[in-house]
């Protein structure tokens, strides 16, 4: 804006620098950002996986185990790049240090994308941990490398924002636990992590697609195994959507001030 | 060319309060400025405005010719800010909070990390420089601000009430320091609540309560100020110019009453002796109090009040 033609270098390390600052976050606390995601993940296959799915047997012609493991991931990479950003940042409107931001001159949508960035990295990270604990228990072929990869950058942005947003209107702590509690985790038990959606009567698959989870969990799936409970495109379409559109509302909410500025 | 020009700042909060009621104020660059006022006077609500932390209501700022509504991120730049409130991540180390800070303002690291060591080592920390920032003292926590505000070298630093609530040896050594800072050319300019500290380290002062500027000088003039009273005197009969009266200023107010200017360790007597002299006779005298005088009191009230309770 100044015109200065090193604006778009200073941006660039101030961008990166909340990105330092975000993975020195979760590596400095990665007994409750990187361990507990194993430790549950290891628990849904065991119980799930070993115990129960050995009576499920196949699911859309797969082993039960294969059919969660990517449900299992996608689930790890929602709920961590939500958990992430909706801790960081209201953790710094909490506790003020928002504002070492706030008085930078690094523009409003450069914060939004370092926090929201800084999710999308956890949720890398920690989807990468339960790929490792899901090859312990089932073997995981790559049918579209690029769909994997897609869905799950796409789905981490999206839930990065959402954490963002929430962390924006979140007055207090009980108001970071509502949304994850109350919406998250139901949306995602209810998107096919478990099963699939052609198993549930008509009325129920039908409600089904009105779930955003389940393209998102379907898409990822479907670059390991090949098989979509859902339209591809449409899948796609929606993440890129929500994102674009989440994205643009967090700018606004940023741009306002809202419960970060009197 | 001027540091901070403010015109017609007024803030409303939400709830209503008008805490700044339209303030003008300049600061030229090279500046020692305080703005001095008591709790609730509006400076924090001021510098939050000039800094980005408060969304004005209206009126204009300028940072180094830079209006904050049109070259905001420039402005910025030239701003380094130390808050009344600590406000870094408490969980970080001293390093990595005024590395990361820097980084912000768009220094690249490697220079952010020389000169964490040259301004920790200049305020002390440089052997805490691995500690988390919430193990660290008061006064420490204080100067880790102050270097973290000095990191891409601002033009113009803002010191929030920078020694409240910091023992004596502490703030001694601050005020060296920003004396320094001053000198190297750095305009500083600090809210204090203190007449103390505005008159050992400031050489402008403007004086603000209830959200409005009272007084704008320099500060050897506001002392003299503060360092007279006027008495009002009734007289008998009606005067058509004011007497005079060796060293002291006078003025009519109407033509029965008569004001004049006592500095401290003048005597009344002599004012009485050249008024008799003159043949003017006096029905009764009160002491005029000025609102600087009784927001004067007030700060050194309240000052010896936290200075009371400190111990
Ligand atoms: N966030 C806020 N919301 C509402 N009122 C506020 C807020 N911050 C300050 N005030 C009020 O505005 C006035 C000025 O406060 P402040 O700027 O903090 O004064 P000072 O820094 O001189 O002590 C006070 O009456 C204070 O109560
Ligand atoms: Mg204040």
């Amino acid at each position: 804006m100044s015109g200065t033609p090193s604006r778009t270098r200073t941006d660039w390390t101030g961008f990166s620098t909340i990105l330092i600052r975000e993975t020195g976050r979760i590596v400095r606390i990665w007994g409750q950002t990187i361990l507990p995601p194993a430790v549950t993940s290891t628990l849904y296959f065991v119980i799930f996986g070993s115990l129960i799915g050995r009576r499920v047997g196949q699911v859309g012609g797969h082993g039960y185990m294969q059919f969660i493991a990517p449900g299992l991931i996608m689930m790890s990479v929602i709920q961590n790049s939500y958990g992430n950003v909706v801790s960081s940042f209201f953790g710094a409107k909490f506790g003020k240090h928002i504002e070492e931001l706030l008085v930078s001159p690094l523009p409003n949508w450069l914060i939004v994308l370092g926090y929201v960035m800084g999710g999308v990295i956890r949720g890398f990270l920690v989807g990468t941990v339960v790929t490792i604990v899901s090859l312990f228990f089932t073997r995981l072929g790559v049918a579209h490398p690029f769909a994997i990869v897609a869905a799950a950058v796409l789905t981490s942005l999206v839930f990065a924002l959402g954490g963002f947003i929430n962390a924006m209107f979140a007055k207090n702590f009980d108001q970071i636990s509502w949304f994850p509690t109350f919406v998250l985790t139901p949306l995602t038990y209810l998107g096919g992590v478990f099963y699939s959606i052609t198993m549930l009567p008509t009325w129920a698959f039908r409600a089904s697609h009105l779930n955003p989870i389940l393209y998102m969990v379907s898409a990822f799936r479907y670059g390991f195994l090949n098989t979509s409970d859902v339209d591809l495109r449409l899948a796609f379409g929606i993440m890129i959507a929500a994102a674009a559109g989440m994205f643009a509302l967090a700018v606004i909410l940023m741009n306002r001030g809202a419960g970060i500025r009197d | 060319m001027q540091a901070l020009v403010l015109r017609q700042l007024t803030k409303i909060y939400k709830n209503g309060i008008k805490a700044l009621q339209g303030i003008d104020l300049d600061v030229p660059q090279g500046d020692f400025f305080a703005l001095l006022g008591p709790n609730g006077a509006g400076k924090t609500t001021a510098i939050g405005i000039v800094t980005s932390l408060v969304t004005k209501t209206s009126g204009t700022v300028e940072v180094f010719g830079h209006d904050l509504d049109r070259e905001l991120e420039v402005a910025k730049s030239c701003i380094g800010v130390v808050p009344q409130e600590v406000n870094f991540n408490q969980f970080e180390s001293v390093e990595t909070i005024v590395v990361n800070q820097a980084g912000f303002y768009g220094i690249p690291r490697r220079l952010a990390r020389q000169r964490a060591e040259t301004y920790l080592k200049e305020l002390q920390l440089w052997d805490r420089r691995h500690s988390t920032a919430r193990s660290l003292s008061g006064g420490m926590k204080r100067r880790l601000m102050i270097a973290r505000a000095l990191m891409h070298k601002p033009e113009l630093l803002i010191l929030d009430e920078p020694t409240a609530g910091v023992d004596i040896e502490v703030r001694r050594s601050m005020w060296e320091f920003l004396r320094h800072l001053n000198a190297e050319g750095t305009t500083i300019i600090l809210t204090t609540h203190y007449l103390e500290e505005a008159e050992s380290l400031c050489r402008h002062v403007a004086i603000i309560d209830r959200g409005r500027i009272i007084e704008r000088d320099s500060m050897a003039n506001v002392l003299r100020k503060l360092q007279t009273e006027t008495f009002v005197f009734n007289v008998r009969a009606a005067l058509a110019a004011p007497p005079r009266i060796d060293g002291f200023p006078a003025k009519l107010g109407d033509d029965h009453t008569l004001e004049v200017e006592v500095a401290k360790g003048q005597s009344l007597n002599d004012i009485f002796a050249a008024l008799s002299a003159q043949g003017i006779e006096v029905d009764s005298m009160r002491n005029k109090v000025n609102r600087l005088e009784e927001l004067f009191i007030r700060l050194v009230d309240a000052g010896g009040r936290a200075e009371g309770a400190a111990k």
